[in-house]
């Protein structure tokens, strides 16, 4: 068993592949922040709104003021840094940290893709991907490998693995299975040209609900698997078109067209990188020095190892920490966040909170408008721990406004994947008195139907 | 790996050309907005528009009569040609769009509880500007009801404020300056959509967040929530003041027996227009119903156009429950009140979390990525 394990930890691979995820990746990111930038999205999510929502356990995390801009400056600087492999370690950990502190700043723009970034990006911390076709091996001979060990390679295939299958491990569920959401969503864009009319066809929902949760499933084993792998990729590259023609998804199609190129041969890697760096007339001949970096079995490699491995587990659990909860995951939302949970619901919701002086009996029809910005509204609307967070700030707003211990109730209503509105949060409790923790939050009104599966 | 590089070219390419990055313009659902906004426009704002002004023209020359010569035969031809006028603006109060919302039609015509002490204020000085944010409350129908309503408990105490009072002069005018105010802002509105507002209504077909239709259904939505149902019902009923009831601040307080009209002539007005019923007709056009199903909108197995008509007829029940006047319902069983309020909310949900939504409408705009 052990030896097992040391064989494969001793496995090499050509370096090329590492180094062509790093300047893909790195060039993505500094496409992804300056597109950010470019929309004015720093100034309308991070420095407008008067209130954030955080992440539990991150309250801490806020935004800077005029400062957020430096902060995404850093970012797409380091992102820079790491494609061209210049300090790359310190260029990949100052990149983890700058965009997982953007992310945290507030959760209504959380999205799965940002997650798997700030996953992809503190695993990279740990490859030794600046061992070729980088400013640091062509500066330093010391630290040009032409070959590193196998599982530099193998973990981030492992963490797009998981993404994928995970993806369609959610969507072995009643409601996608009989076409929900798509039904309400395709025929959204039924203007469009050619396909329009086929996507308000009942069939079309069905079978693009089947089909892709049946791609999720089997396209990382489609792509590791030599003879399946070009096929993988033509679905690859038609599945993420589209759905990059039918939502308004930003840069998440990209990112994962480019990242699944990971799974082809190394020659292809080398090819592209060898054309690109002959147009750039550079020398890549000092990369070619068959040195191979040896995967060492000391005291600091096996920690290193074994947290990394820890970590993986970690990422094969997470997304199954649901199950310890009561009630309707899509309905509570009580471990759906960072379970790769994409596109799997159509939510909308609506509240309308109240404030009452504890003495006076005074009551307050809150305007949100006034206090969230209407990205902010919409996502408070249907998931509960924004409702509570919101609840409290309210609470203190008009504390300080001089009422006494101000009570807060929402009446809230949610629709969710095609079924008619119904209450949402329990309109009797003071949510001012209830409190963020991991624990099942009692005053979620249950779910009157029920969605069957994973 | 040249095939792969090909691919690649050409998902770039594919996904560049359908870039609908900020998600404000895409192809849409392809369902013609351009024959929705033409039924709204010809069918129903502008008939209803100009029914409003016609209304009001004549409220204007009653008035004319009445001051000519007050008595108490020309005191009730200016009620009933009041209450015409006020039927006729629950038709068009929810089209504050266009030269209507540069104007705040509402605002200067149906603030309510008016304040009587202003308007006494106002008449008494002779020296006001209602063309002011604070003459709201003093202007408009309310304001009308207080000076032909509100003034004695009988006609013949009324008609001596416009005879034998020492400021009859001072109330003629008033009166005068009310419907004027309420003509001028009329034969704006109508002058506007007659002219060139209709094609730049209509020609703004687009599905952005500034389209006419994104526009006009939020537009309506709101009316229905903060007008109809918090102002005619919730408001008065203590809905937003935890219990505490205002028998004072119901619609048309001084002439009090016609809250519940008017409150009827307002949800049916949305309904119409949900319906895309053409105005004074039995005809039905494209309308927010059409659309729902031409989306094929089912919630819990029923189109959700069939389930919102079914909830206006729930509340036509229950606001037939309600008497006349809504200060004695309030005074004398406000749980009726409150049910015609849970009722009239419950479409506020469907409109707000069901159908729009559905219609990728959002309840102001959102631009973000999602996933």
């Amino acid at each position: 068993m052990i030896e097992a394990f040391k064989d494969y930890f001793n496995r090499t691979t050509e370096t090329v592949t590492l180094a062509f995820f790093r300047l893909a990746f790195g060039l993505m990111m500094l496409f992804s922040i300056v597109r950010f930038l470019s929309y004015g999205w720093v100034e309308k999510m991070y420095i407008k709104p008067q209130f954030h929502f955080t992440f539990y356990g991150f309250e801490w995390v806020r935004p800077l003021g005029d400062f957020t801009y430096v902060l995404f400056l850093i970012c797409g600087l380091s992102a820079l840094m790491v494609a061209i492999g210049y300090k790359y370690r310190i260029a990949i950990l100052v990149f983890f940290l700058s965009f997982t502190y953007i992310e945290l700043m507030d959760k209504t723009t959380y999205l799965n893709h940002y997650y798997f970034i700030s996953l992809v990006s503190f695993i990279m911390i740990f490859l030794p991907a600046n061992a070729a076709y980088s400013v640091d091996a062509y500066r330093n001979n010391a630290f040009a490998f032409q070959r590193v060990p196998a599982w530099t390679v193998d973990v981030l295939k492992l963490m797009l693995g998981i993404v994928y299958f995970y993806a369609g491990l959610a969507k072995l569920n009643s409601d996608w299975l009989e076409a929900q959401p798509l039904k309400m969503w395709l025929p959204m864009s039924g203007g469009m040209p050619v396909v329009g009319s086929f996507l308000r066809e009942n069939w079309i929902h069905y079978f693009f609900s089947w089909s892709g949760a049946l791609y999720d499933l089997t396209i990382p084993f489609l792509l590791l698997y030599r003879k399946t792998r070009f096929f993988g990729f033509i679905l690859v590259v038609v599945f993420h078109v589209f759905t990059k023609m039918l939502f308004p998804i930003g840069v998440f199609p990209y990112v994962m067209i480019i990242s699944t190129l990971i799974f082809f041969e190394s020659g292809f890697h080398y090819k592209v990188l060898q054309w690109l760096f002959s147009k750039l007339k550079l020398d890549t001949s000092r990369f070619e020095n068959n040195k191979v970096k040896i995967q060492g079995f000391k005291y600091t490699n096996q920690i290193k190892l074994g947290f990394l491995a820890f970590f993986m587990m970690l990422q094969l659990l997470i997304p199954f920490r649901y199950l310890l909860y009561p009630g309707e995951l899509f309905w509570t939302e009580e471990g759906f966040r960072f379970s790769w949970r994409v596109m799997l619901m159509e939510k909308s919701g609506y509240t309308q909170f109240k404030v009452i002086d504890a003495k006076t009996k005074e009551a307050i029809h809150v305007d949100n408008s006034l206090f969230l910005s209407p990205f902010q509204e919409k996502q408070m609307s249907f998931q509960p721990d924004f409702i509570l967070e919101y609840a409290h700030y309210l609470h203190d707003y008009y504390k300080n406004l001089g009422y006494n211990e101000p009570e807060v109730y929402v009446e809230s209503y949610v629709a969710l994947n095609g079924r008619l509105s119904q209450k949402y949060i329990d309109p009797n409790v003071n949510l001012a008195k209830e409190n963020e923790s991991f624990k099942h939050k009692t005053w979620i009104l249950p779910f009157t139907d029920e969605i069957k599966g994973l | 790996m040249k095939k792969i590089l090909v691919l690649l070219c050409f998902s770039v390419f594919f996904a560049a050309c359908s870039s609908s990055d900020s998600g404000s313009d895409s192809s849409g659902d392809g369902y013609d907005r351009t024959a929705l906004l033409t039924n709204w426009a010809d069918n129903i704002i502008i008939p209803s528009f100009e029914d409003y002004q016609s209304k009001v023209t004549v409220l204007q020359s009653e008035v004319v009569n009445f001051n000519a010569t007050p008595s108490e035969e020309n005191l009730v031809a200016v009620r009933t040609a009041w209450l015409d006028a006020y039927k006729a603006f629950q038709y068009v109060s929810m089209f504050e769009i266009g030269k209507a919302e540069e104007v705040a039609l509402v605002n200067c015509t149906n603030i309510y509880p008016t304040n009587a002490t202003g308007i006494e204020n106002n008449v008494t000085t002779g020296t006001y500007d209602l063309m002011l944010l604070s003459q709201y409350d003093k202007q408009g129908f309310p304001a009308i009801d207080y000076m032909i309503n509100g003034l004695g408990t009988d006609d013949a105490t009324i008609v001596t404020f416009y005879t034998s009072n020492g400021n009859a002069a001072n109330y003629k005018q008033y009166l005068t300056d009310l419907t004027g105010r309420l003509k001028s802002n009329a034969d704006l509105i109508v002058n506007d959509w007659t002219g060139s507002y209709r094609n730049t209504f209509i020609n703004n077909n687009g599905n952005a967040v500034s389209s006419s239709v994104n526009r006009m259904v939020n537009i309506v939505v709101k009316n229905y929530e903060k007008n109809i149902r918090a102002g005619k019902v919730g408001i008065p009923a203590g809905v937003f003041s935890t219990g505490t009831t205002y028998t004072n601040k119901v619609e048309a307080y001084y002439k009090n027996d016609v809250s519940k009209v008017l409150l009827n002539e307002a949800v049916k007005a949305t309904q119409d227009f949900f319906n895309g019923k053409h105005f004074s007709s039995s005809i039905n056009g494209e309308g927010l119903k059409a659309y729902l199903n031409y989306l094929n909108v089912i919630k819990d197995g029923q189109s959700l156009s069939t389930i919102i008509n079914n909830q206006f007829t729930t509340i036509f029940g229950a606001t037939a429950l309600l008497s006349d006047s809504f200060s004695e319902q309030i005074f004398n069983d406000n749980s009726k009140m409150i049910t015609a309020y849970d009722e009239l909310q419950r479409n506020v949900t469907f409109f707000k979390t069901d159908m729009m939504p559905a219609l990728n409408i959002t309840v102001d705009y959102v631009d973000a990525d999602g996933d």
